[in-house]
């Protein structure tokens, strides 16, 4: 199993959690991605990318420190997004229903691996 | 933006917004142009359209001497501004999308966003029959007709 594959599964094994991907920040492409059928991994890591490279110019442009983590809370669920090393963003898709702060916990440890 | 037919303009500036591409041009796989956004002058449109569908051509005939099928998309990447090429099938017959765009985007959005343009292109196509191709006599007035609405003078 591959680092990255060992990242996603470790992400999407946490209840609640529909999906995982690694997308490109500059590109908004998918690096590596384990969904769950119905889950659109391009859309998801062409939006996430381009929500956490704007934040990133955003906070950097504002002397501000980079986030660390991003949570996108919809009615049906979340997009949770976390900045990684070599312009790589892990991010997860997650039902109402979720253990987001599970699911933060294990995304920080996983992106952190990345490097 | 400018659209020669009434019934691209709805799907091609939802790309646009969409988007926030810096140029767009629609185009037939011979090179006739059926919408552009940005362009300034009528020969920047002929120029990118001939280069456009000229490339299209050209990775075409790669792709059948490697024994594959065809390319769907050409990607450049620049430093300042990238530019994406795709070839789509319409009831209109196979036409080509020439995207510019920069930094304040990306290919991943620029590429989701023009294939929901081409889905709802292909949806909202008139299903008649496919118009016949331009004869050489008639080819200059109807570049010149077609720029002109391209222009709006």
């Amino acid at each position: 199993m591959t680092p990255e594959a060992m990242v996603l599964d470790r992400v999407t094994r946490v209840p609640g959690v529909r999906g995982a991907l690694l997308a490109s920040a500059g590109d908004g492409l998918v690096v590596a991605e384990q969904l769950m059928d119905g889950v659109d991994g391009r859309a998801a890591a062409a939006l996430a990318g381009a929500l956490v490279g704007r934040l990133l110019r955003t906070t950097g442009a504002a002397g501000l420190e980079s986030p660390l983590f991003v949570h996108l809370r919809a009615e049906e669920g979340s997009l949770l997004a976390a900045p990684a090393p070599n312009d790589l963003v892990l991010v997860a898709v997650v039902g109402p229903d979720a253990n987001i702060g599970l699911a933060r916990l294990e995304m920080l440890d996983a992106a952190g691996r990345l490097g | 933006m400018r659209a020669l037919e009434p019934w691209v303009e709805l799907p091609l500036q939802a790309f646009l917004d969409e988007s926030a591409a810096r140029l767009t041009l629609l185009m037939t796989s011979s090179g006739q142009v059926v919408a552009q956004h940005g362009f300034a002058r009528s020969l920047d449109v002929m120029t990118a359209a001939a280069l456009g569908a000229g490339i299209v051509a050209s990775t075409e005939e790669m792709a059948r001497l490697m024994g594959g099928s065809r390319f769907e998309a050409l990607v450049h990447h620049g430093a300042r501004q990238s530019c994406l090429l795709s070839v789509f099938a319409t009831p209109r017959g196979r036409w080509i999308g020439l995207v510019v765009f920069g930094p304040e985007t990306s290919v991943g959005i620029v590429q989701l966003f023009f294939d929901r343009m081409v889905s709802e292109l292909e949806a909202l196509a008139p299903r008649e029959a496919v118009a016949t191709p331009t004869l050489a006599e008639n080819f200059e007035h109807e570049l010149n007709a077609s720029l002109k609405a391209l222009f709006g003078r």
